[in-house]
């Protein structure tokens, strides 16, 4: 019977796409002429999602969440289109251009990590409280609404011994945002500079490096960090700040193999060119062949890869702070405070605001990573130049 | 030859052409008339940049991406292609309107059979059902002249060599027997060797199916023996139009009598080197292998100062790796290299600064030899601070002066990428990054084949007159023999890693000649729309081309 309604559904779903089609063709616009059958059936698809979702946000009473994700989403494409509406017209020429031929996806990101960055920089300045002060109310619910449960003094709420989330979710991103940005520095100048050690010299070194990362990367990364940090944190012992170190550097090696495996194959592209060899033949050293011959030339998927490998790693130390082997309390850090409140998700369906206390943590994980994506998508497709 | 009599297939009127570059639309092509009758061969020649490859792709209806015909109409036999619909084109193409690309070692798929990919068009088309198109592309291919027709077809693209794989793909073309062929530089890739080859059965099979074909090029000897009209676009316009024999023995216009002067520079005989006299590069009995291939076999010549020896020879023959040798990236199993009666370590990187500085290098591809992220400035400043340890303003006065040098407006260039450069123009930065070192002795490898013949010109013009004004010696590898008669002192024939012939131009290009060197003289085209005809005449299909050099 189900089967029946889905198969039902999609000679619907192609009905509509085929009139839809000849519905455009009495225009005589070209796109509809040469419009395939299956694009048509998008279309159709996406017209009868935005009816759903237009149904759903006004007359389902339930669906808190649904609107409150249709609000970010035109409240965050709004600030995005101003965003770079602000950049075509303000700035040097070179940003300006840059802003004009920019997708509205890239500019939400751009905004979105421009706006991480200026809280984790001055996330001292900016916190109404310290990351680690208690106060006497406890589990206090986001929204400032003392009818429901909120109080205008904690707008984003506190947790179960008295912390306010505001000033944790902003410390959080210091943490955090930092500490990542800090591994994948590190990650990369282990990884890219062994990397391009490899393509230029080839040989038994290259074969060694190459084997070495091929090991490290047939352990599962997880788990071998978690093994790791588990050694560590017996070295480290009472220390709990040496964790932290041990933790980055962790982490590093682990993600530059994947670093160096690029940077390998960027660098033994580029090598080939006679460029490189009329460097090798005017008797330059490694030194400049490396840096001011081959790195220019690899740093466009270098760079996305950057921003990759940043939400990667962002997201290893968020999973790592969730299983307790991470950033060590009293630090605040978005993983473990959605290990801390988890166990509210499981009033979501007749407390929507009590389940929002983890799911702001995690949003702001997940926001960050969305962003960086957006830019980094945005900046592979104009280093590759291809036109879809 | 006049075909007027027959029906039009096509017809071009006012086309304009625009690119999308930096934001606005740039005119291409600025509305271009073109007629085309029924069994008609018309050439379209001209630079690069002129649009050319537009125009051919256009008369199939069709634009690169990044480019929109913004006015004008393509009619073909009543079919208006401009605003037709997808439906129709499909129709159309690889059916009655085929395309034969420059490259057909990177036009074919290399996971399927030569002969799958030929039978696709005729199957989704309904001309033929597989078989049928099957025993059809063997015909073809026989027609074609390609070696074991009835079993080439069943081979990948890699496994043919490319004079063969530009048949295959011009039998591809031929499959739906279509009217028009667009035939976009199919032998430009070529050796001169193996351009005459395709040349003829290109001819041969476009006049047996009376097929219309705009025959697309850049080298106006092979478009004499191609077309029955030439059309000649500068710059998106039509400079002129007339049948081949008026157009090569009438040109009305100055920009088409320029194009075709450009082969007659020479450069005045120079006097025999002194025997006695050290040899700037001397090469001696050099062996050479990649692995366990060897390539080179007991090469021996010398490079006198202030002269120009040509290499000649067609691709595989070693002379890019006698280059390598010379330069070091490839020690030479046997053998030695001597500059200036001194020999040289095998390896670059046991030789001096001093040496390295001696010996330059030109590349073929000015694109790959120039980094694309560094500025003209830096490429050329580079080795002057290497070598001469100049810095700053005596530094930047050196590149402003090396600049002037090439020809090229030193505030103008200084600043700019590789990228916003001409091709002439980065083959002239090239040159300067070699000249920055002061060298002896400098290897041209192909600097030329990569050009256009007016721009080649400009770059043998510059080479000769920097030889006479600094001493130079070159070492001009190459295998276009008009290069070799406007520009060398002496010329070394190479074949499969032997040095076949040596000795002074005069000598090479006057008979008795070694066969292979024969052989590679005749093959050039001439301005001379029977010269192919002749040529075929004389010495029949069977002893031209590769089908001659493997019997040797």
């Amino acid at each position: 019977m189900t089967l029946l309604w889905i198969i039902g559904g999609i000679v619907a779903l192609v009905a509509l796409g085929w009139v839809f089609r000849a519905a455009g063709r009495t225009t005589g616009n070209a796109t509809f002429r040469d419009m395939d059958l299956s694009t048509a059936f998008g279309y159709a698809v996406a017209l009868v999602a935005v009816v759903a979702g237009i149904y759903t946000y006004f007359l389902v009473e339930t669906a808190v969440f649904f609107r409150w994700a249709v609000q970010g989403f035109i409240i965050a494409a709004v600030a995005a289109f101003l965003f770079r509406l602000l950049g075509r017209h303000v700035g040097p020429d070179s940003t300006r251009k840059l802003f004009r031929a920019m997708p509205l996806t890239a500019s939400f990101g751009i905004l979105t990590i421009l706006i991480y960055a200026i809280l984790a920089i001055f996330a001292g300045l900016i916190a109404p409280h310290g990351q680690a002060e208690v106060f006497g109310t406890v589990n206090v619910l986001p929204g400032g609404d003392p009818a429901v449960g909120g109080d205008p003094a904690f707008p984003l709420g506190t947790d179960q011994i008295g912390r306010d989330l505001l000033s944790r979710l902003i410390y959080g991103a210091q943490n955090t945002v930092g500490i990542a940005f800090a591994t994948t520095l590190l990650a990369f100048l282990l990884g890219g500079s062994m990397g391009f050690l490899a393509a230029t010299l080839g040989g038994w070194l290259d074969n060694l490096l190459s084997r070495i990362v091929d090991v490290l990367m047939a352990i599962p990364s997880l788990i071998f960090a978690l093994l790791l940090m588990t050694i560590a944190s017996a070295w480290a012992g009472s220390h709990k700040e040496l964790l932290t170190v041990y933790m980055v550097i962790i982490i590093a090696v682990i993600d530059s193999t994947r670093v160096y495996r690029l940077a390998r194959a960027v660098g033994s592209n580029i090598v080939v060119m006679d460029y490189i060899e009329a460097a090798k033949l005017r008797g330059e050293g490694l030194g400049y062949l490396i840096f001011k011959e081959i790195l220019p030339n690899a740093t466009a998927p270098l760079l996305a890869e950057f921003g990759l490998r940043f939400c990667f790693v962002f997201l290893t130390i968020a999973s790592l702070s969730f299983l307790g082997v991470g950033i060590q309390p009293p630090l605040a850090d978005w993983g473990t405070m959605v290990r801390d409140l988890s166990q509210f998700i499981n009033f979501a369906a007749f407390s929507p605001l009590t389940a929002a206390l983890p799911l702001m943590a995690a949003g702001a994980i997940a926001l960050l990573t969305v962003a960086v994506n957006f830019v980094v998508d945005w900046m592979l497709h104009k280093s590759s130049g291809l036109k879809e | 030859m006049t075909t007027s009599a027959k029906p039009k297939l096509l017809t071009i009127r006012g086309l304009k052409i625009e690119g999308r570059s930096d934001e606005t639309w740039m005119p291409i092509v600025n509305g271009i008339d073109l007629d085309l009758h029924r069994g008609e061969v018309l050439g379209l020649i001209g630079e690069s940049g002129a649009g050319k490859s537009t125009v051919g792709l256009a008369a199939m209806g069709f634009t690169r991406d990044g480019c929109r015909i913004s006015d004008g109409s393509v009619n073909f036999d009543g079919i208006e292609l401009v605003d037709a619909s997808a439906d129709t084109k499909r129709g159309l193409l690889g059916k009655r309107i085929a395309y034969v690309a420059q490259s057909a070692a990177a036009s074919f798929n290399p996971a399927h059979k030569i002969i799958d990919q030929h039978t696709e068009g005729p199957v989704t088309h309904d001309v033929m059902s597989k078989s049928d198109s099957e025993a059809d592309a063997m015909k073809l291919y026989a027609k074609l002249r390609l070696p074991n027709p009835d079993e080439i077809g069943f081979r990948y693209p890699h496994q043919v060599s490319g004079g063969q794989l530009q048949r295959a793909m011009t039998a591809m073309a031929m499959s739906c027997r279509p009217d028009l062929i667009i035939f976009d530089e199919p032998t430009t890739a070529l050796d001169v060797t193996t351009q005459i080859e395709v040349l003829a059965a290109i001819r041969n099979i476009v006049e047996e199916f009376d097929t219309a074909a705009i025959y697309i090029t850049h080298d106006l000897a092979v478009v004499a023996q191609m077309a029955d009209r030439i059309k000649v676009l500068l710059k998106g316009d039509e400079v002129e139009e007339a049948d081949t024999r008026t157009m090569l023995s009438a040109p009305t216009e100055d920009y088409t009598r320029s194009l075709w002067a450009v082969r007659s520079f020479v450069r005045p005989e120079k006097p025999p080197a002194d025997p006695k006299a050290t040899p700037v590069v001397s090469i001696r009995n050099v062996t050479a292998a990649y692995g366990k291939v060897t390539v080179l076999h007991n090469v021996s010549f010398d490079i006198h100062a202030g002269r120009t020896v040509a290499v000649v020879g067609e691709s595989g023959s070693g002379k890019s790796t006698t280059a390598r040798c010379i330069t070091g990236l490839l020690p030479p199993r046997q053998g030695t290299i001597a500059f200036d009666g001194q020999e040289l370590p095998a390896d670059y990187r046991k030789r001096t600064k001093d040496q390295l500085r001696q010996i330059q290098m030109i590349y073929q591809m000015a694109d790959t030899a120039l980094n694309p992220k560094k500025s003209i400035g830096e490429i050329i400043g580079r080795p002057v601070q290497f070598y001469g340890g100049l810095r700053g303003a005596k530094k930047r006065a050196r590149v402003e002066e090396l600049l002037r040098e090439i020809e090229l407006e030193p505030k103008k260039f200084y600043h700019r990428l590789p990228s916003e450069l001409s091709g002439g123009q980065k083959q002239r930065v090239g040159i300067a990054r070699a000249l920055a070192a002061d060298p002896k002795f400098i290897i041209c490898d192909e600097v030329t084949s990569a050009l256009d013949q007016l721009v080649a010109e400009g770059i043998l013009k510059l080479l000769a007159r920097l030889q006479d004004d600094l001493g130079l010696s070159y070492m001009f590898i190459t295998h276009d023999l008009a290069t070799v008669r406007a520009i060398a002192d002496e010329v070394v024939v190479m074949k499969d890693g032997r040095v076949v012939e040596q000795g002074a131009k005069a000598e090479m290009f006057a008979p008795p000649h070694h066969p292979y060197t024969d052989l590679l003289l005749s093959s050039v085209p001439e301005m001379d729309p029977d010269w192919l005809s002749n040529l075929l005449a004389e010495r029949g299909a069977d002893n031209i081309g590769d089908a001659a050099v493997d019997k040797m």
